[in-house]
């Protein structure tokens, strides 16, 4: 690695949750309780990113899904859906109560998104490397229709691994795509171990920059700086838009931050929801 | 037939502008007027099977039918994941179209030879598997991609063969097409297969043996229908794969006679590509006769095997 990233160690003593954002993470942990498993670490720390995005960013209607004129949202990274889902019901694509029913046999609500069965779900994502050139598609569409809707594609850190997110890359980048944003939830961490073990990226904004894109870096749990970034999209004229959201994995769970074997957990029992609630309730 | 399914895509895009068409690094030259006409909708997006699916199962979403075109292995193995899943699992109208289904790249090798593709595809839920005999059939194959309501797989032939199919016969997904009555003995093809069985029908009839063709364009849905019908009036059918045995029309074939006729099913012979990487160049001429498949060699195993009966 040439380059010394601005964010080279895993974020640690961030400020405290605010309310919503304890809010959101106790829908999770609702979800959570209702399956006896998901992916905690991968979930807690897409949760700012999704609150901004569903609070500030992203132009839709809870009662018309379909609604031509909104923005498409693609969490690429299916495994984090329970941050997708905490805030879809929270407004009130489907009711919260439906929560309980994660991975339960007739659920609408899987491990993974599944588009069809979850208003608001735009694709069916769990393979990872899918979702930018999904997005690309209806990028694409949005253009040739004119009607200014804009595509965001949420991606994990190891997601970026697959060589079809660096295919889709060059070609958004060659389309010009300036109202394709892709996220990456950069929480440094994968399912083995640290990124930087597994597959190191850095230098990983100017990776974008250097495939076409305009790029930028936030703290991924800052509300406040993710809402200035994300409202002014895109950066550049003619570019597509890289954010390297740098993330805290399990962020909100003392004890689970930064640890890999938080990525996934299941059979979760009535004292792990306890701690769970406590920890995020104390974050 | 390549160039019939290139230019009706192109006629297609005129009359309706739901059709995009998205290649990946085709020859110089391919769709050109398409390009100039309809700029917006041309899209040959390099050497990236992967992501040219996911685009197309985007652009899909949107209402658009994307014909997507490539060489078979790459279009089918490169990007099998993206096709099961962005396009499959989804239900998307998004046309694959293959160069050089079967042994058509014979001189370039086993990376380039299609003969598992029709396997891979049947395998998907959701997917239509498409086979026409030649240019003419793919003229009338072309038009009901347009509407049909879920993915599709076209498997493209040479070009310039010879012309076999019917024009009053029509063209519906699905159906099969009865070529030649049978006797006790039914040939069951598709694709170029289909002249080649007409031709060994042929000569097995001037030996005395009356041997029926039925056509499948469609490997899938099959047309379980007429092969039960069929299958119930004749004491043998020999399938013909320009592809492995296990996995193409003869599977398919088997696999529905078992459903339906369970063991009153009459013999099924599978010709075709044993379990093996092919070996040999040459040409899709030389390597149909190396796995026994030219007209004459089909109509040999017809005859010795229905001679064997007899004696039995």
């Amino acid at each position: 690695m040439n380059a010394e990233p601005a964010f080279a160690e895993p974020l640690s003593a961030a400020p405290g949750l605010d309310a919503r954002s304890v809010a959101l993470r106790k829908l999770v942990i609702t979800a959570l309780e209702g399956g006896g498993r998901g992916h905690i670490g991968s979930t807690f720390s897409l949760i700012e990113i999704f609150r901004v995005l569903y609070d500030d960013v992203l132009r839709y209607r809870p009662d018309d899904p379909a609604w031509t004129d909104r923005d498409r949202c693609i969490l690429s990274k299916g495994h984090g859906c329970l941050a997708l889902y905490a805030l879809l019901a929270d407004k009130g694509f489907f009711p919260k109560e439906d929560l309980s029913t994660f991975c339960h046999p007739t659920s609408k609500l899987g491990g993974h998104p599944e588009y069809g069965k979850i208003p608001g779900v735009e694709f069916s994502t769990g393979a990872l490397g899918h979702g930018l050139s999904a997005g690309i598609g209806m990028a694409l569409a949005a253009r040739m229709r004119g009607n200014g809707n804009r595509v965001f594609v949420v991606m994990g850190d190891g997601e970026i691994n697959e060589g079809s997110v660096w295919e889709g890359a060059m070609c958004a980048a060659k389309h010009g795509l300036d109202n394709l944003v892709a996220l990456i939830d950069y929480n440094k961490l994968q399912s083995y171990g640290p990124t930087d073990y597994v597959q190191p990226l850095e230098p990983l904004a100017d990776k974008w920059r250097s495939f076409g894109f305009a790029a930028v870096e936030v703290d991924g749990h800052d509300v406040g700086a993710l809402r200035a970034v994300l409202s002014t999209m895109p950066l550049e004229p003619n570019r597509p838009t890289a954010v390297i959201c740098h993330t805290v994995k399990g962020r909100g769970v003392s004890y689970a931050e930064n640890k890999a074997e938080w990525h996934h957990k299941s059979r979760l029992s009535p004292k792990d929801i306890a701690d769970l609630t406590r920890a995020v309730e104390n974050a | 037939m390549r160039r019939t399914s290139l230019d009706m895509v192109y006629e297609l895009a005129k009359t309706d502008d739901r059709v995009v068409f998205i290649g990946s690094d085709l020859g110089p030259g391919v769709l050109d007027q398409f390009r100039e006409e309809m700029p917006d909708r041309f899209f040959m997006e390099g050497v990236s099977e992967a992501n040219i699916i996911g685009m197309a199962a985007g652009l899909a979403l949107e209402g658009y039918v994307p014909y997507v075109n490539t060489i078979a292995t790459f279009l089918t193995r490169r990007c099998f994941e993206q096709v099961a899943m962005d396009v499959c699992l989804h239900d998307l109208p998004v046309r694959l179209i293959a160069n050089g289904g079967g042994f058509v790249y014979a001189p370039l090798g086993p990376t380039h030879i299609a003969i598992d593709d029709i396997a891979l595809m049947r395998s998907l839920p959701n997917m239509t598997v498409v086979s026409p005999a030649d240019a003419e059939e793919m003229k009338r194959a072309m038009p009901q991609t347009l509407d049909w309501a879920h993915p599709i797989y076209v498997r493209l032939g040479k070009g310039g063969d010879p012309i076999v199919s019917d024009e009053d016969a029509g063209f519906d997904i699905g159906k099969g097409i009865v070529m030649r009555r049978p006797g006790s003995v039914l040939i069951a093809s598709s694709g170029v297969m289909t002249g080649r069985a007409l031709e060994a029908a042929e000569m097995l009839a001037k030996s005395g043996v009356t041997c029926g063709v039925v056509h499948f364009h469609t490997i899938k849905p099959l047309d379980a229908d007429l092969i039960t019908d069929l299958a119930r009036g004749v004491s043998s059918i020999f399938t013909l794969d320009e592809h492995l045995r296990s996995g193409g029309l003869g599977s398919a074939i088997l696999e529905t006679l078992s459903d339906t006729l369970g063991t009153q099913m009459p013999h099924v012979e599978r010709l075709g590509v044993p379990d093996a990487f092919t070996r040999e160049y040459g040409s899709q001429d030389t390597m149909m006769r190396s796995y026994g498949l030219q007209p004459f060699q089909i109509a040999e195993t017809i005859r010795r095997a229905t001679a064997a009966d007899e004696a039995a």
